[in-house]
């Protein structure tokens, strides 16, 4: 890729880069996506379906128990990845480095 | 000995939930403060912080914490109490409150408000950490009474001596839950009543009212929850009556954590609590 | 300086197989008995479904079942260490990895990954998006030298799976099926909603460098041969994924 290559992509980037105005009117109330916000949120109640019956005291134990009820993962199929084994060639040797830090 | 510059008007408040910011924005009445719980905006931005900017502009806000644990036997969390400083300092709100309870030992944050028993030794023990928020925030702040399931064996202290004990001995003042009193005073057998009459009325800066739920113990005996996902019963507005006949007029909170209703349901709540403010002028 | 009671208190807590300590009444003098369970079942079922809510597209994948079992082990063995719940579940993604259990659902820790990314971008730091006319006038040489300062809510996640068409999948009705490909997501926050994009061909290579402090010329290097430098560049400043421009 040459200089020239890169410079007419830079332009054409930043062009498009500065039609998208960043204009959100309603940006400080509506949460567009994901409910994001309800996670992890604190407070000083008790929570929700407490209740003195022993709904907790089922003790977790052993790392390995056999699937129940499995949910939309059943849906998906992903044949040539079901080894967990690397795949997809060039991108194989990619290191996760997320969460970064900042 | 501390300063607060502008407290809590005594009006209705409700505890600040984000899905209601559009509803507060057009029409917040009968509503005259919010309270919001501190750990929910120690994060490092976003629209969380830009909310609660957004509302500190129009009306007093209340900062409840529910992470200092007070309670707890462990030192006090330097880096938590670092974090409410820094909200405290920018937000600067007309009060700050925590419970009389703990949430974390060993490290471990259990993210629920335990009880402690009431002795010689923990009276010691919250005094110091009173001490230590208040020292730290520069400010008086409120302690607030639990919601109890059970007793301590060893404890020696009525809650209500404890509570003026501590008063006495940090000059903090105090959040008065209604619905709390109602809640421990059912679950461990004594009298609402007894308990409002013995209360220092005068440290009170604030009076919390939530609903709660009904289960029963091994002996059938009735075990309220302190669950916050309904109406405050009506037990409990009377017994609020009560607390404002001994202490006049006081900012009044609607607390309702779980199965959040749409705004006009807490507005109708604050609506009740307004009338029972306006009883004491009639 | 702990009593018997607040130690037992404590420990029996987070076991649901522990008796209930012993000093505890009904304030009768009669045993604390399920009252306790009171203070158990709020600790294990607020974390329990602190996860859920964090989780979600974890929890519709595996069934509420099995969420229910994995979040129940991991908030026994990784209680909160903070009282920020925001941050709760940071450790979940390795957890879910190491559980036998799961271990037929490769790309399960790279969406919980995921879900987690778009929480921490949801509470990072404000930063005004970089003016992009700051690149229009910059020569050829000095762009090479100049360095992007990615914007705090930035987060870049490199997936051996498809994991945003997993997510999407899930998560939003209608979705395709997703893919056999792997996929790199940067995640964005123009205002204040965090949105996972699909990066272009190279692009991953490229923001990694960026994000490690690398200069553009460094970056653009280390793209690859297939890098898209325009579409690339397109979506990120359009998304203002960047706050700052160093030159020198």
């Amino acid at each position: 890729m040459s200089y020239t290559l890169k410079s007419a992509a830079l332009v054409g980037a930043v062009a498009a880069a500065i039609a998208a105005t960043g204009a959100h009117a309603d940006e400080m109330a509506q949460e567009k996506c994901y409910g994001v916000s309800l996670a992890g949120e604190n407070d000083c109640a008790a929570g929700p379906g407490t209740t003195c019956a022993g709904t907790s005291t089922v003790d977790y134990q052993g790392n390995a128990w056999t699937l129940v009820d499995a949910g939309t993962c059943t849906e998906i199929e992903l044949p040539e990845m079901a080894d967990g084994t690397a795949r997809m060639g060039s991108l194989d040797a990619l290191e996760r480095d997320l969460p970064m830090d900042s | 000995m501390f300063d607060t510059t502008s407290p809590l008007p005594p009006l209705p408040g409700v505890g600040y939930k984000p899905q209601h910011y559009s509803a507060i924005h057009n029409d917040p009445a009968p509503v005259g403060w919010f309270e919001v719980h501190a750990e929910n905006y120690m994060g490092d931005g976003g629209r969380p912080l830009a909310q609660l900017r957004a509302l500190s502009d129009r009306f007093p806000i209340s900062v409840h914490g529910v992470g200092l644990s007070i309670g707890g036997p462990d030192r006090l969390d330097a880096e938590h109490l670092a974090r409410l400083k820094h909200l405290v300092g920018w937000l600067n709100p007309a009060s700050f409150s925590e419970h009389l309870a703990w949430s974390t030992h060993d490290s471990a944050f259990l993210n629920d408000l335990l009880p402690l028993p009431y002795t010689p030794a923990t009276l010691a023990r919250v005094c110091d950490h009173v001490d230590e928020v208040q020292e730290a925030l520069g400010r008086r702040m409120l302690l607030e009474n639990p919601s109890s399931y059970l007793a301590f064996a060893e404890s020696t202290l009525d809650e209500t001596d404890f509570l003026n004990e501590v008063v006495r001995r940090t000059g903090c003042g105090l959040l008065l839950d209604v619905n709390n009193v109602f809640v421990s005073a059912t679950n461990l057998g004594y009298s609402p009543q007894d308990y409002i009459a013995r209360f220092p009325m005068a440290a009170v800066g604030e009076i919390h009212l939530a609903g709660h739920d009904e289960d029963h113990d091994d002996f059938g005996a009735p075990l309220l929850i302190d669950s916050h996902g309904r109406e405050v019963a009506d037990p409990v507005w009377a017994l609020l009556d009560m607390v404002l006949d001994r202490a006049g007029p006081l900012p009044l909170l609607i607390e309702w954590d779980n199965d959040v209703p749409d705004w006009p349901v807490l507005a109708a709540e604050a609506a009740r609590a307004a009338g029972a403010l306006a009883r004491l002028t009639a | 300086m702990a009593s018997h009671a607040e130690t037992g208190f404590r420990t029996a807590l987070l076991r649901g197989d522990a008796p209930v300590p012993k000093g505890l009444t009904d304030g009768a003098g009669r045993p604390a008995g399920r009252r306790f369970n009171v203070y158990r079942n709020n600790v294990a079922v607020a974390l329990r479904e602190a996860l859920e809510v964090g989780f979600p597209a974890v929890a519709k994948l595996i069934g509420p079942e099995n969420f229910a079992r994995a979040a129940g082990m991991f908030l026994r063995a990784h209680p909160p260490a903070s009282p920020l719940m925001m941050h709760y579940g940071a450790g979940f993604p390795e957890f879910l990895e190491r559980l036998e259990a799961l271990r037929g659902i490769g790309y399960l820790g790279d969406v919980a990954r995921m879900e987690l990314a778009l929480r921490q971008s949801y509470h990072a730091a404000d930063a005004p998006a970089l003016d992009a006319t700051r690149l229009a006038g910059m020569d050829e040489a000095a762009l090479m030298r100049a360095r992007l300062v990615p914007a705090p809510a930035l987060r870049l996640l490199r997936s051996d799976w498809p994991v945003l068409s997993i997510y999407r999948f899930t998560m939003e009705p209608g979705q395709p099926k997703p893919p056999a490909r792997a996929e790199a997501v940067v995640i964005t926050r123009p205002d204040f909603d965090p949105l996972p994009h699909l990066l272009p061909p190279g692009g991953a290579g490229f923001l990694a460098a960026l994000i490690k402090g690398g200069t553009f010329g460094a970056a653009v290097e280390t793209a690859g041969p297939d890098f898209d430098l325009s579409a690339t560049l397109s979506l990120l400043l359009q998304q203002g994924a960047f706050s700052d421009l160093l030159t020198d």
